[in-house]
C-alpha cells in the first residue's frame, strides 16, 4: 500500500533556463493536461515536495541554490531533468560558465530531452519518476537514505 | 439509548473518530468542485487521504525540536475544541481551546528560522485578530437568544436562531472564509498551488508534521460547519442544506476573488463584526427578546 505514487508534489527550479521548458511545465497544470487529476500539485516549497523538476543548463551562479533546493526535499525524492539543457547542457554546454547538465551537481533519476520538452513528455517523465520514487521508498525502509547510504549506518 | 451521563462522552468520541473522515471528504469534494469551476477534471475525492498518507510515508526533517510539540498541541487543542463543542460543552470554552490551538501553530511557525515562516506566522496572528471578535459575537448572540452558552442547551432550545441572528450569521460566513483559508483571505497559507511567501505558516513543516496539520484542518472543518448547524438546529434538514449552500458559496468566493492585503482583511472583518454583528445584537437587546425564559 503506497500513497506516495498517488500524491506526488513537485517543486520546480529554473537553473538558467530560457523559460521555454518552464512554460511547458506550467502548461501541464492547465485545464488541457490538468496534472492535478493524478494528485500532482506544484508546491513552490521544497520541504513539501517529492519530485524536483529542474530546467536549464546549470551555471556557476545557481549551482549552489540548486543543491540547496535538492537538500531541502525530504526523502524519498526524485529529480527530473527537463529539456535538453538540463540533460546535457544543450547548445550552451561549451560556454565557460555552464556546468552542462543537472547531473553534474545533483543525482538525476529521469532525463526528459527536448527543446522545449513537450507537456506530454514532461508528464511521461513524471510518471516514470513515480516508479523510481516507489523503489527509493522501499530502499529507504531498508537502509535509511537512498542517495546517501551512510545515513542509514550513522543512525 | 445511551444513559444520560455518558452522552457527552459518547458524542465527543464519535466526533474524534468520525470528524477526520468527514473533514477529509469535505476537502476532497472542495478540490473537485474547485477543479470543475476552473474547467479541469480535478483529483479523486479521496485525494486528501492519499496526500496525508504520503506525508506520513516521508522523512520527518525537523528544524527545531520544539516544532514537534507545537504541532502536536495544535492538533490536540483542535480536537479538544471540537470534542467540547459536539459533546454540548460551553461555547466560550470551545472558542478558547480553538484560539489556543491556533496560537500553537503560530508559535510553531515562529520556532523555525525561515523568514517565510515568520511572515506566515505574523499573517496568521492578523487573521486571528480579524476573525476572533465575530466568533465571540456569534457565541454572545446565541446566549442572548437562548440564555445559555452551552451547546447542548442551544440545540435543545428548538429556537430558530437564524431568525434572530441573521446579521451574526452573515458575519460568521464571512469570517468562515478566513478560517477555511479561502481567497480573498488566504493570507497565512493556502491549500492551492499559490506560491506567495512560499507556503506561509507551514513552510518549515514537512512530512508527518505537515500531515498532522492537515488532519487538524479536517477537524476544524467539521467544527466550523457544526457552528452553522447551531443556527438551524431546530430543523436538521434545513441545517444540512444551509451547510451545503454555505460551503458551496465559500468555494465560489474562493474561485472568483483575488487575495487582498492584510489591512483590507482586518478592516473588512472588523467592520462586518461591528455592523452586522453588533447591530444585530443591539436590536435584540433593545427589543428585549428573551426567547427561552
Amino acid at each position: 500500500m503506497t500513497y506516495l505514487q498517488k500524491s506526488p508534489w513537485i517543486v520546480h527550479y529554473n537553473a538558467s533556463s530560457c523559460n521555454g521548458c518552464d512554460i511547458e511545465i506550467l502548461a501541464a497544470l492547465t485545464p488541457v493536461f490538468d496534472v492535478e487529476r493524478f494528485g500532482i500539485v506544484n508546491t513552490g516549497n521544497p520541504k513539501h515536495a517529492d519530485i524536483l523538476l529542474c530546467t536549464g543548463s546549470v551555471n556557476e551562479q545557481n549551482k549552489v541554490p540548486l543543491k540547496n533546493v535538492y537538500d531541502m526535499i525530504p526523502e524519498p525524492k526524485v529529480v527530473v531533468a527537463i529539456g535538453i539543457c538540463a540533460t546535457t547542457g544543450g547548445i550552451f554546454r561549451e560556454c565557460y560558465n555552464v556546468q552542462g547538465g543537472i547531473d553534474k551537481i545533483i543525482p538525476v533519476d529521469v532525463w526528459v530531452p527536448g527543446c522545449a520538452a513537450r507537456p506530454e513528455s514532461i508528464i511521461d517523465g513524471i510518471v516514470t519518476a513515480l516508479g523510481i520514487l516507489e523503489q527509493k521508498r522501499l530502499r529507504m525502509l531498508e537502509k535509511g537514505s537512498p542517495d546517501n547510504p551512510k545515513a542509514g549506518e550513522t543512525k | 439509548m445511551i444513559p444520560e451521563p455518558f452522552a457527552p462522552v459518547f458524542y465527543a468520541l464519535v466526533y474524534i473518530l468520525v470528524a477526520p473522515i468527514f473533514g477529509g471528504l469535505i476537502a476532497g469534494i472542495d478540490r473537485k468542485v474547485t477543479a470543475r469551476m476552473q474547467g479541469r477534471v480535478g483529483p479523486p475525492i479521496l485525494q486528501p487521504f492519499y496526500d496525508v498518507g504520503k506525508l506520513f510515508e516521508k522523512e520527518n526533517p525537523v528544524v527545531t525540536v520544539t516544532q514537534n510539540f507545537y504541532v502536536l498541541s495544535y492538533v490536540v487543542f483542535m480536537v479538544v475544541a471540537g470534542a467540547l463543542f459536539f459533546s454540548g460543552g460551553d461555547m466560550l470554552l470551545v472558542i478558547f481551546a480553538f484560539t489556543l490551538s491556533h496560537i500553537f501553530i503560530v508559535l510553531g511557525a515562529y520556532a523555525s528560522y525561515s523568514p517565510y515562516s515568520h511572515v506566515g506566522a505574523e499573517r496568521e496572528l492578523l487573521q486571528i485578530i480579524a476573525y476572533e471578535p465575530m466568533i465571540i459575537l456569534t457565541a454572545v448572540g446565541m446566549y442572548m437568544v437562548t440564555k445559555s452558552f452551552f451547546v447542548s442547551t442551544i440545540v435543545a432550545s428548538q429556537v430558530p436562531i437564524i431568525l434572530y441572528l441573521p446579521g451574526v450569521f452573515v458575519g460568521y460566513l464571512i469570517v468562515l472564509t478566513i478560517k477555511l483559508r479561502k481567497s480573498p483571505f488566504d493570507l497565512s497559507t493556502s491549500h492551492h498551488a499559490h506560491q506567495e511567501i512560499v507556503k506561509g505558516v507551514t513552510t518549515d513543516f514537512a512530512g508527518p508534521n505537515l500531515g498532522k496539520i492537515e488532519i487538524a484542518h479536517w477537524y476544524e472543518y467539521v467544527f466550523l460547519l457544526g457552528v452553522i448547524w447551531l443556527f438551524f438546529a431546530w430543523n436538521p434538514l434545513i441545517a444540512v442544506v444551509a451547510i451545503l449552500v454555505a460551503y458551496f458559496l465559500e468555494i465560489l468566493i474562493d474561485n472568483t476573488m483575488a487575495r487582498v492585503k492584510w489591512q483590507l482583511m482586518l478592516r473588512s472583518a472588523w467592520i462586518i463584526a461591528g455592523t452586522l454583528g453588533l447591530v444585530n445584537l443591539g436590536v435584540l437587546y433593545y427589543l428585549g427578546m428573551v426567547v427561552v425564559p
